[in-house]
């Protein structure tokens, strides 16, 4: 099998998701940023794809591109798109969220340049094909019970909906 | 790859039929009319009491055991997930006991506030499911998971009262508090679940074991023990992570604050004991200081702080938070220096014999609602004695309990507990434990000077309906009995301890 993971596919989808990052910050149409989140997100999925773990890359897609990029455009919805287009992007915390940003870039960094002894050089354990399956057969044989609890936690969290929200039970 | 076998959802049943009920008394509650939802309240009674014959076939299970003369050993299901052992049916049968009288004393409360609907008793339902997961779990997911459906479900009953404000302050502050703490404990459990490889307790515990190996450096071990210990003392309520229950208590509709504070509590502490003594059980030394420390200032913030109230449900969240300090006291001289059951054995006699007493006193407040009366300011207990005397006295019984009287229940539960500590060696802390049991006693009669001694305020009488008549007279009839005649209740806490014989626990309690 010859390898996807070629370096023109790992600086080609980490440049779209940087510039992509860079435009959900820089639109001001609220829309606009959403779609470039999604952009984003759908790199980083083709990402964990050239890292062989399918089944994170499709949860990326479902949840995040799917999932809370709805409930986003649903706030957005809620709010007036035409004020926030005019409203000025930098607020004058600016100079603070510069720093911060300085110091993780540095840390990346250096943890970059010395990190090729800290991390040893892994390959993946497991074809790629078998990657879902085996999350699929840890879910539903050793931990089937604690999955089955946790539907009953989303039933409950429901009905909490319900019973807080509805003037009428 | 493994199959699931019969032996698996019988460990399961008693789960699965509350969550069956749970799930009937949603449907059948679209069918009801308003003056007919005490008929959810019989369904979940109900599902509450099939639920303990499942317990009880798992009891059985345990005697055929023992006749076969083979060493007691716990039942394991789903992959390990779940390990029943008598520990666990102990706190299960406390878990039932403790909603079903819940359950009896909610139907007139919640008719009174205008808020009777099914949700609530299903909801009781799902939470009593999930402090089944947390006093049976073996794994750590299962116990978190388990920890969250108990806790979700509190969130909600305590702001169940949805016209009321106080309610909803109490549950959005529980709520976010709540999910705080969780984080902190996830986090805690996350690298417990890094420094194992595993979620499994008996393999957390062996790779414990060897990280706290001589030589070796403890600060990722030391991180763990702290954060999880943090997330559980929050939800046990110990100080300085107990702000959230006075308003939680108050805030709360009553009978939801009697459910919490007794089996969301006892829940807490058995998933405290899973997590203390299976998985962090070689981490003793490291512990027992902190444990030490956080019972010392339990006792005084609670006792202390509970002086001057002058609202009852928070007077007695202050008291539950004392209470937990004097329980504390217990695993301290379970754990300390030798291995010894006798504390926690004290801990399981204080949590049986302190469900009865805390939701008799609840149950009593409870009854104080009527129409127009919230009845949670001390001012509204005047009198009580000669408007509904039984109750004034009953009411007495349980506080006189509550400070540790001899010829009561809760003088048993800090006999052991205080026993357990003056053999372990611990001279200062059971004289200052004894101390603030003094101390205690002048806020529990302070509620008994109200009831007998002025005179009072309304003249509207106090009506007791036939439910809370029987949740007041099975919780004063335990109180009273345990007191005079412990030997039956203590061989149950004796049998339900012979098996943590589980190999690590083994050591820490014969």
């Amino acid at each position: 099998m010859t390898p996807v993971a070629t370096p023109f596919f790992f600086y080609f989808l980490s440049a779209i998701a940087l510039l992509s990052g860079l435009a959900v910050i820089t639109q001001k149409n609220p829309v606009h940023s959403a779609l470039a989140l999604i952009m984003t997100l759908l790199s980083l999925a083709g990402l964990y794809l050239m890292l062989y773990a399918p089944f994170v890359a499709g949860v990326q897609i479902i949840l995040y591109a799917g999932g809370i990029m709805v409930l986003f455009l649903f706030v957005i919805m809620l709010v007036s798109i035409e004020k926030s287009s005019r409203e000025y992007q930098f607020n004058h915390q600016w100079h603070v969220a510069a720093l911060a940003t300085a110091v993780l870039g540095g840390l990346l960094i250096y943890v970059y340049v010395r990190g090729r002894g800290i991390f040893p050089n892994r390959e993946a354990v497991l074809p790629e094909t078998l990657n879902t399956q085996q999350v699929s057969l840890h879910l539903f044989n050793d931990y089937l019970l604690p999955f089955e609890i946790a539907s009953l936690l989303l039933l409950v969290a429901i009905v909490g909906a319900v019973v807080m929200a509805k003037k009428r039970i | 790859m493994p199959g699931f076998h019969r032996g698996d959802y019988l460990l399961a049943l008693p789960m699965m039929l509350l969550t069956l009920f749970a799930l009937g008394v949603l449907l059948i509650d679209l069918l009801l009319d308003r003056s007919s939802k005490v008929i959810n309240a019989w369904a979940a009674f109900a599902g509450l009491a099939f639920s303990a014959a499942a317990v009880h076939n798992i009891q059985r299970a345990f005697a055929d055991q023992a006749a076969r003369g083979e060493p007691s050993s716990p039942f394991f299901a789903f992959s390990g997930t779940l390990m029943v052992d008598r520990f666990a049916v102990f706190f299960f049968y406390l878990f039932l006991a403790a909603a079903a009288i819940t359950i009896l004393m909610s139907v007139r409360y919640l008719e009174v506030e205008d808020e009777h609907h099914g949700e609530y008793y299903a909801l009781i339902l799902f939470s009593v499911v999930g402090m089944m997961c947390m006093a049976a779990g073996n794994d750590l997911i299962l116990l978190f998971i388990g920890l969250e459906l108990m806790a979700v479900s509190t969130y909600i009953l305590v702001g169940f009262l949805r016209r009321d404000r106080r309610s909803n302050e109490a549950a959005l502050k529980y709520l976010l508090l709540g999910a705080f703490s969780s984080g902190i404990f996830a986090y805690g459990l996350s690298l417990l679940y890094g420094l194992a490889g595993s979620t499994n307790l008996q393999q957390i515990s062996m790779a414990l074991g060897n990280a706290m190996a001589p030589g070796k450096a403890r600060v990722v071990p030391a991180v763990a023990l702290v954060t999880t210990a943090a997330g559980l003392f929050f939800k046990i309520a110990a100080v300085p992570f107990h702000q959230w229950a006075p308003d939680a208590y108050e805030g709360a509709p009553t009978s939801i604050t009697g459910f919490m504070s007794v089996a969301g509590k006892a829940s807490a502490w058995a998933l405290l004991l899973r997590i203390f003594l299976f998985a962090l059980g070689p981490m003793r030394p490291l512990y027992v200081p902190i444990l030490v420390f956080v019972a010392i200032a339990t006792m005084t913030g609670g006792n202390l702080a509970a002086l001057t109230q002058s609202n009852v449900k928070r007077l007695f969240a202050y008291s539950s938070i004392a209470h937990v300090g004097y329980i504390m006291l217990g695993l301290i001289a379970g754990t300390a220096f030798l291995p010894n059951p006798d504390g926690i054995r004290g801990i399981l006699v204080y949590l049986l014999v302190y469900t009865f007493m805390n939701l008799g006193v609840f149950g009593v407040i409870a009854s104080l609602r009527r129409r127009d009366i919230i009845g949670d300011e001390l001012d509204d207990l005047n009198g009580l004695f000669f408007k509904a005397p039984t109750e004034a006295v009953l009411m007495l019984t349980f506080l006189l309990s509550l400070a540790g009287i001899p010829p009561l229940a809760g003088f048993y539960g800090k006999y052991f507990i205080f026993l357990a500590l003056i053999e372990s060696g611990h001279y200062a802390l059971a004289t200052l434990a004894v101390i603030y049991v003094a101390v205690s006693a002048y806020y529990y009669l302070r509620v008994a000077n109200a009831m007998f001694m002025r005179t009072a305020g309304d003249r509207v009488p106090v009506t007791i309906s036939p439910g809370m008549w029987a949740g007041l007279a099975i919780t004063g009839a335990a109180t009273v009995v345990i007191g005079i005649y412990p030997e039956p209740f203590l061989r149950m806490v004796n049998w339900s301890m012979h098996v943590a014989q589980n190999p690590t626990v083994a050591q820490l309690l014969r």
